[in-house]
């Protein structure tokens, strides 16, 4: 707790001692206006452009360089995703939802199986917990990388690019031999996963865990005092914390306003409650804010990442409920009851109560919730709901960027850590 | 078995069936009021509009409440010191077909009182609208958007109702309605043609689409020779 203190304060010795905000040396000169007749003038960025990371449209009205009000268009990658849902049976779901939020597939795989396991009332096995929440942690550095890489990119700091997409291609790796894919894992099954975890993986994460941080300091070292990142995220993008949960913020970008809300801790699942960790809170609400509160996060993944192997117990990693769990590759290609078993699974689903279950979790970008409707032994939902953080923290830019240059705009945009596949669905 | 016989495209368009319209309960298990505050608040309260109160999943309470006075009870829920239900998480829509209503669904939590509570208004088919809570949540302004574009459910008093995901001249309808086709209303040659038709006068402004000044005259063959040759002309 003390560290994180320190780093929130570590660029902030650069405002004054007075309260007043010392201009950072790359701020615009204060040049009086020229007396010439201008107009407001419109300018589209995307939806194909590197700046809005996907397929956003932002169309903005100009005055001079002053963004006066920013409209964004989604849409362009809108796959009915949830449409699909309801033609494909609980399982058959698993693979819609990596496609989704390709920056950190597995929580999104996760929090799916969890949603149906809450209301079907399954209780998943201890290891297959702890497994999940090695996955999840995982995948939260995996998408803030991602995160960071671009962001830093774009306000001009190559570097930092290069050292976060070597360290997630070593997650990439991870992902590819637990699951065969590197993007599209689908590594959840409801009951468990598809498979336990391969022969040395652990040892895998473990020599992670132990290089990632070097690296982490080495990117703390080029971008928390640097005065160019400095002047171009402090003060830029701020929103006070009354606004931001009004705003439907979550994740880093609500935590960095001050407001201390992870569903990790306050609504805990899978025992979040008795892992060590810290959530990082932010007090101005800015694009540095943002910046240091992901950072932090990623450090506090790498503790709970070490403590959740630490607890890693043995045992089964799928319920043993027949009814729920494909009997073993071998046995269904050899054993006829097995194949029997294996193919009425696979044909008939998972039947599932009347009723219907909204669960959050606490994605890489904020609350992830997965709302499910079923119909007394529907063996697909009648609704299948994502909750998508991005799309909420999305809505909230024009409000944010009002007032501000159009390379803060940029700015604003990467530090809100939005993907489209998820905003569009 | 039936007489015809199904490809495997035919077999995906099998979507969920609709259930009976005459048992819509809703399931889990009847709720308590005296197990959540905010239920039991509502229930004092509004006690005319709480229409159903279930606990689905384990725990999870969820109210029915008239659509007429959503407003309102959402506003107290907002505003009352006991509930303070400071944060809209989602807005949804949901639809069960076979004719029977289609819900929006509220998802709120309470930042001060760590309460979580699901709203679910039951609107009719032939009057598909209900008050926008845009004044309260401001993160209510995109969700709503997506539930008019996904479900056709008009919000009174939205200060920007259009569709979000699907394009503005979408004239299929609402795709997340059960009477909607899975691949679509239209036949793909028939959304080609409209792809194609678009009038770019609607998107261009009539500058935008003029061609210009007049092309500059390209140098004779015999100019250029001259000036190859370094004379004046």
């Amino acid at each position: 707790m003390s560290q994180k203190t320190l780093e929130i304060n570590v660029g902030r010795q650069e405002m004054g001692a007075d309260g007043l905000p010392v201009p950072s040396p790359i701020a615009p000169f204060d040049i009086p206006e020229p007396d010439i007749g201008t107009e407001h003038m419109l300018i589209n960025i995307g939806p194909q452009h590197p700046a809005t990371h996907g397929v956003l449209r932002l169309v903005c009205e100009l005055d001079g360089e002053t963004v006066k009000k920013v409209v964004p268009h989604i849409g362009y990658l809108h796959s009915s995703f949830e449409k699909l849902g309801e033609y494909r049976t609980w399982n058959q779901i698993v693979p819609l939802t990596d496609r989704m939020d390709y920056l950190a597939p597995l929580i999104y795989n996760c929090a799916y199986v969890m949603s149906v396991e809450k209301l079907m009332g399954i209780e998943v096995t201890e290891r297959c917990k702890v497994v999940r929440v090695i996955l999840m942690e995982l995948d939260r550095i995996f998408g803030h990388l991602l995160w960071l890489g671009t962001t830093a990119i774009d306000v001009g700091a190559f570097t930092p690019f290069l050292y976060s997409f070597q360290e997630r291609e070593r997650i990439y790796k991870m992902h590819e031999s637990l699951t065969g894919a590197r993007i599209t894992t689908s590594a959840t099954r409801v009951g468990g996963m598809m498979a336990d975890l391969p022969e040395g993986w652990i040892d895998q994460l473990k020599h992670f865990l132990d290089t990632f941080p070097d690296t982490l300091a080495e990117v703390h070292h080029l971008l928390t005092g640097n005065l160019i990142h400095i002047g171009r995220t402090q003060g830029i993008g701020a929103i006070s914390a009354a606004d931001a949960i009004n705003y439907g913020f979550t994740g880093p970008n609500l935590r960095a306003s001050g407001v201390d809300y992870d569903l990790r801790k306050d609504r805990p699942y899978y025992d979040y409650e008795t892992y060590d960790f810290e959530v990082p809170v932010g007090e101005h609400g800015d694009c540095y804010d943002r910046y240091l509160c992901r950072m932090e996060e990623m450090k506090q993944s790498v503790s709970l990442l070490r403590q959740a192997i630490d607890r890693l117990p043995g045992g089964p990693i799928n319920v043993e409920d027949p009814n729920i769990s494909l009997p073993s590759k071998t046995d269904a290609m050899s054993d006829m009851e097995s194949m029997i078993h294996h193919f009425k699974l696979i044909t008939d689903g998972i039947p599932a109560p009347e009723g219907d279950c909204y669960l959050g979790i606490e994605a890489s970008k904020g609350e992830l919730g997965m709302y499910l409707v079923a119909e007394e032994g529907s063996t697909k939902p009648i609704r299948w709901r994502v909750r998508p953080p991005s799309f909420v923290n999305l809505s909230v830019i024009p409000k944010l960027a009002e007032g501000h240059l159009v390379s803060d705009l940029i700015m604003i945009n990467a530090s809100l850590d939005i993907v489209l596949g998820e905003i569009d669905r | 078995m039936t007489e015809e016989k199904k490809s495997g495209l035919d077999a995906i368009d099998e979507g969920p069936t609709a259930s009976d319209a005459a048992t819509p309960t809703g399931g889990g298990t009847a709720g308590d009021p005296a197990d959540h505050a905010s239920v039991q608040g509502l229930m004092a309260q509004f006690s005319d509009a709480v229409m159903r109160h279930r606990v689905n999943a384990g725990d999870q309470h969820v109210v029915w409440i008239d659509a007429a006075r959503s407003h309102e009870m959402l506003t107290w829920l907002r505003d009352d010191p006991d509930q303070l239900y400071d944060m809209m998480s989602d807005v949804t829509g949901l639809d069960y077909g076979g004719g029977r209503p289609v819900e929006v669904v509220y998802q709120m939590y309470s930042t001060t009182h760590k309460h979580i509570l699901r709203l679910r208004c039951e609107l009719p088919l032939d009057a598909l609208e209900i008050d926008s809570v845009c004044d309260l949540w401001k993160s209510a302004n995109w969700l709503e958007r997506e539930v008019y574009d996904l479900f056709g459910v008009t919000f009174k008093g939205h200060p920007d109702l259009r569709r979000i995901l699907m394009p503005d001249d979408y004239a299929e309808g609402h795709p997340l309605r059960k009477d909607f086709p899975l691949r679509g209303r239209f036949s793909r040659a028939e959304q080609t043609r409209r792809a194609l038709n678009q009038e770019v006068e609607r998107y261009y402004l009539a500058e935008d689409l003029d061609t210009g000044l007049v092309p500059q005259e390209a140098p004779t063959a015999e100019v250029r020779r001259a000036e190859d040759a370094g004379g004046d002309l």
